[in-house]
């Protein structure tokens, strides 16, 4: 490997990281798509950034794209408030216009200046190493270093407010109660955001910002509900889809960004399907397990429903389950063997009757309900 | 100075006529004129489905979806031709409905993630795919870049032909499934009970939405798509409280947008049609906000400022007459300084002349006023619930 | 009881919200012509119920019949109020458009609703005391005169068997009286009506049968027989004494 090769790794690795601590508040408060919002707005903030200062490199830049992140914020609500648009329109209506502002400034006074938009909105990772700057005696590349100072600074953020963070995002009404200002985390995770999104997009282009604060942090809440464990393990999933996106580009000789996009949405697609306990498999298993215990538990109380009545001899005939209960024959077969295996029912001359077990079972399902 | 700022103005008389002039006459323009006025009207009628049904967000993932199907498609057929990249486009869309759909209801992540995670992970692949087609140097021209942000000044005849049929079909499905579509949006329970199959109906609506999405692409891109599917309905909602004039005037606003946009940009300022035709609609939403009739913002103020206004001249006449009360004269005269003292802040001598006008009140040598006998009609009968309820 | 005189008839329905139980193996058998109040603490299931009976919800097992036929073939008997909240009413449609929904069943497929809808529609609202409103826009109704403007919808749908889901729910005194009108008059020109209902205080004045339910159901009958303490008490788990009107506060 190349020096410039392990660079964008690290890169991709730092900007992962920093965009899943975030990414995870998003997901599990329902904001997600402020995340695409906030990542396309914040060009807004640049371009006025470097038509007031005349420079590209000028740190106000990210500063003025921080606050147009949060000024997004705060349209978006103000829009809401007014109760003549629903929240999710109001997202909508703020962002592309702020966006075409950008694009059209651009085209007006910056034309010429690095700072076209095809960059913006995809990134190219392949020139991070191109740019450096004198950091403590060493010239570093400067996404690195900008991205590990917002890595740094979200770390912080997030240990500082932890337990409010935790409270607001699981119980909003109490951590109001305690005396946590919901709009101070609110915004503070707003600007999070927003400078994560500036830092990042730098390098891997809005779009990828997104796919970076939501697909590893949704992945991650499939796999736990541990918030700790979920923002582990988003920070890894991201950086594993750094580094394998980057190798992925590297032998396909592709764009960077879309290759790690492409990676993590595999890697979300592996975690959908063979997340323990919450992925499809998982679920679609322990669904077909429940429904044949399910079926049994319902065949207990059906009998124990009818049992004594006049009509019970009708009821409970296994060829009437069809009729009564709606269970295609085969099926019915299925849960009276299984029922019968567990000693819940038995069968006698084509009439079922309850066990002492098949009855006190449905007694017990009855009384405690649920 | 004068003749300065006189030939600006002639300028831009010049300028409109030639707009005016370029639109019905300069084929280019007015080829991409009817391409965004297409557009306009058909992301208008449908984004007005999409607003009411809460999906703003929907057309967003959607554009973005359509990206690696554009490129897909090409890459099997190697044709350029609009309707195979937009049957592509649309392919895409449709998987990434499918895909949001089943994901949100078979896990426990919210929609607002699931539409992030499509979003940005078929806009990443499509980018994958852009970059092997462009080593190839026909697919350079093959303008699959415009679909980033559009080019409507590269719509061709045969494009705005393909846009037409397709938002023409999308419209007419509209107009037969309208009263399915309505129930659909604003009760869909209801309609299961009815029994009619609202997931199909569902399915055929949002299908719809696509083909506006992917009518779009082309002339205003993936990314400021999704503001063509909000913009207009949200904008046409505060006029009307009709679901069909709603939809009408959306499909305006659209047009209006779509068209400005591509004269605007056409008039050698070098600005791409997509920011502008956004803005435009932008533009047509916040005047909406602010001054459309009953639901407008400016309407709302002034409401408000009417009735706290109505509210203190009814307390002065309260005030007036409670004083009077206690003299066992009702029309007996006060001073103004009087009122002021008990009704508080608030102009009170305004008040007064409101209720002059209305003959409830006269003034008594100046600086004294004193109620009609309208005016004690008048504070009686407001008096009156009040003092029931103290009994 | 003879199963065609039975407007509904409901055997062994089990409901389950991903295999959790909602309604255990519920039978339940409504004469035609009455009025019949559906009770039980919050998460009993009673919405549910009438969801599974609609078709609204795929029960894991149990079959309806209105009229002795299978539900899916008797719709056009069937008529349904909704939860109020369960709409949102600043949608861009007025009263009389509201109320004609409940002909769109019967409409098919590409017709639109004609004159003589429009003339149904205003003598439906006119039954509900509604008629002067049936122009107006949807947000500027009271609580009470959306569940009217529901009530009349359902009206429209001319219907035998009425499925309401909590009619009174939040709504004011006049709009209460006319729907106790309105339930009477349905009685009287033969209809069913099965109302969820939330105010055990009201139930014996206002409807002449009740089924009690909490998950499976505890009884079911006229009020004067089935609407006991003993069967309150198994209801509701004896936390609410008769009449003394408390509700468990248990999320539904």
């Amino acid at each position: 490997m190349s020096s410039a090769q392990i660079e964008i790794q690290l890169i991709g690795i730092v900007v992962a990281a920093a965009c899943a601590l975030p990414g995870v508040f998003l997901v599990l408060r329902g904001m997600a798509m402020m995340s695409d919002a906030i990542s396309h707005t914040v060009l807004l903030g640049i371009v006025l950034g470097f038509l007031i200062t005349g420079d590209l490199e000028s740190p106000w830049l990210l500063f003025g794209a921080a606050a147009m992140g949060l000024l997004t914020v705060s349209l978006t609500e103000l829009l809401n408030r007014t109760r003549l648009v629903k929240q999710d329109a109001a997202i909508g209506l703020v962002f592309p216009a702020l966006f075409s502002i950008a694009v059209i400034l651009i085209s007006r006074f910056a034309r010429g200046v690095h700072l076209d938009t095809d960059a913006v909105l995809l990134g190219e990772l392949a020139f991070a190493p191109f740019d450096r700057l004198m950091l403590f005696g060493a010239l570093l590349p400067r996404s690195l270093v900008v991205m590990s100072i917002i890595l740094v600074i979200n770390l912080l953020f997030i240990l500082a407010l932890y337990k409010e963070l935790k409270l607001a995002t699981f119980d909003a009404g109490l951590a109001a109660a305690l005396g946590f200002s919901p709009a101070l985390i609110h915004y503070g995770l707003m600007g999070m955001v927003s400078i994560t999104a500036v830092g990042a997009f730098d390098a891997v282009g809005s779009i990828l910002v997104v796919a970076f604060m939501v697909a590893p942090a949704a992945a991650a809440y499939l796999l736990t509900d541990k918030l700790e464990r979920m923002l582990l393990y988003s920070v890894g999933l991201g950086a594993l889809g750094a580094v394998g996106g980057y190798w992925m580009a590297h032998l396909m000789d592709a764009n960077i960004a879309g290759s790690m996009a492409t990676v993590i949405g595999l890697l979300f697609l592996l975690c959908l399907l063979f997340a323990p306990e919450r992925g499809l498999l998982a679920t679609a298993a322990r669904r077909q397990r429940q429904r044949w215990e399910f079926a049994q538990t319902m065949l207990t109380i059906h009998l124990l429903h009818h049992e004594g009545t006049p009509e019970a001899g009708v009821e409970n005939r296994l060829d009437h389950l069809h009729d009564h209960l709606r269970w295609e024959p085969a099926f019915a077969q299925g849960v009276v063997q299984r029922a019968d295996e567990r000693g819940l029912v038995r069968l006698e001359n084509g009439s079922l009757h309850l066990t002492e077990a098949g009855r006190g079972l449905a007694t017990t399902m009855l009384t405690e309900k649920r | 100075m004068v003749a300065g700022s006189a030939s600006l103005t002639s300028d831009k008389t010049m300028s409109l006529l030639d707009l005016l002039n370029s639109l019905l006459f300069d084929h280019t323009i007015r080829t991409v004129a009817l391409g965004t006025a297409t557009l306009g009207i058909v992301s208008g009628v449908l984004g007005s489905f999409a607003v009411l049904r809460k999906q703003s967000l929907l057309g967003d993932a959607l554009s973005h979806a359509a990206l690696p199907g554009v490129a897909i498609a090409y890459m099997l057929t190697g044709s350029k031709s609009p309707a195979v990249l937009m049957l592509g486009a649309g392919a895409a869309g449709v998987l990434a409905i499918l895909l949001l759909i089943n994901i949100t209801r078979q896990t426990r992540l919210k929609e607002d993630s699931v539409l992030g995670i499509v979003l940005s992970v078929f806009f990443g692949f499509g980018l994958l795919l852009l970059t092997f087609l462009q080593r190839n140097p026909d697919a350079r021209q093959a303008g699959l870049n415009t679909f980033l942000f559009g080019q409507a000044a590269t719509l061709l005849t045969r494009d705005v032909v393909t846009m037409a049929i397709f938002g023409g079909l999308a419209l007419l499905f509209v107009a037969v499934f309208w009263k399915e579509f309505k129930l659909l949006s604003f009760d869909r329970e209801f309609g299961a009970s009815l029994g009619l199959p609202m997931p199909r109906i569902d399915m055929l609506l949002t299908t719809l939405l696509v083909v506006a999405v992917v009518i779009g692409l082309q002339a205003v891109g993936v990314v400021l798509m999704s503001a063509m599917l909000v913009a207009p309905g949200a904008a046409a909602r505060q006029w009307t409280n009709h679901l069909g004039r709603m939809t009408l005037l959306s499909a305006l606003f659209g047009a209006l947008a779509g068209v400005a946009g591509a004269l605007l940009s056409s008039l050698g300022t070098g600005l791409s049609t997509g920011p502008v035709i956004v803005l435009c609609i932008s533009v047509i939403v916040l005047f909406s906000l602010v001054m459309a009739p009953n639901r407008g913002l400016l309407w709302n103020y002034l409401r408000q400022w009417r009735n706290r206004r109505r509210l203190r001249t009814e307390a002065v006449l309260e005030n007036i007459y409670l004083m009077s009360s206690q003299h066992d004269d009702p029309s007996h005269p006060h001073a103004i300084t009087a009122l002021e003292a008990v009704s508080g802040a608030g102009n009170v001598r305004r008040s007064l002349e409101e209720l002059q006008r209305r003959g409830l009140a006269v003034p008594y040598d100046g600086n004294k006023w004193a109620l009609t006998a309208e005016g004690v009609r008048a504070a009686q009968t407001r008096l009156q619930p009040a003092q029931k309820d103290e009994k | 009881m003879d199963a065609d005189k039975l407007a509904v008839q409901v055997a062994d329905l089990t409901v389950a919200y991903q295999e959790k139980p909602v309604l255990w193996d519920v039978d339940l058998d409504v004469p035609q012509g009455v009025l019949m109040a559906i009770v039980g603490p919050n998460g009993a299931g009673k919405t549910t119920m009438l969801k599974a009976i609609l078709g609204l919800l795929t029960p894991a097992a149990g079959h309806v019949s209105i009229f002795g036929k299978p539900y899916q073939q008797q719709r056009s008997l069937v008529g349904y109020v909704p939860q109020r909240g369960s709409v949102d009413w600043d949608f861009p449609t007025s009263v009389l458009d509201v109320v004609m929904m409940g002909n769109y069943g019967k409409l098919g497929w590409v017709r639109r609703p004609g004159a003589a809808d429009r003339r149904a529609a205003q003598s439906a609202l006119e039954k509900v005391g509604m008629a002067d409103y049936a122009d107006r826009q949807i947000s500027q109704l009271s609580g009470g005169q959306q569940q009217r403007t529901f009530l009349a919808r359902a009206l429209m749908q001319d219907a035998q068997v009425y499925f309401m889901d909590e009619p009174f729910q939040g709504v004011d005194a006049t709009t209460e009286r006319a729907i106790v009108d309105l339930l009477k008059e349905l009685r009287a020109q033969g209809k069913t009506v099965l109302a969820v209902h939330h105010d055990l205080q009201t139930v014996p004045e206002y409807f002449d049968w009740v089924m009690l339910l909490n998950v499976r159901r505890i009884a079911s009958g006229p009020v004067n027989e089935v609407f006991t303490d003993e069967n309150l008490r198994a209801a509701y788990g004896g936390r609410v004494g008769f009449l003394n009107k408390r509700q468990d506060h248990e999320p539904a």
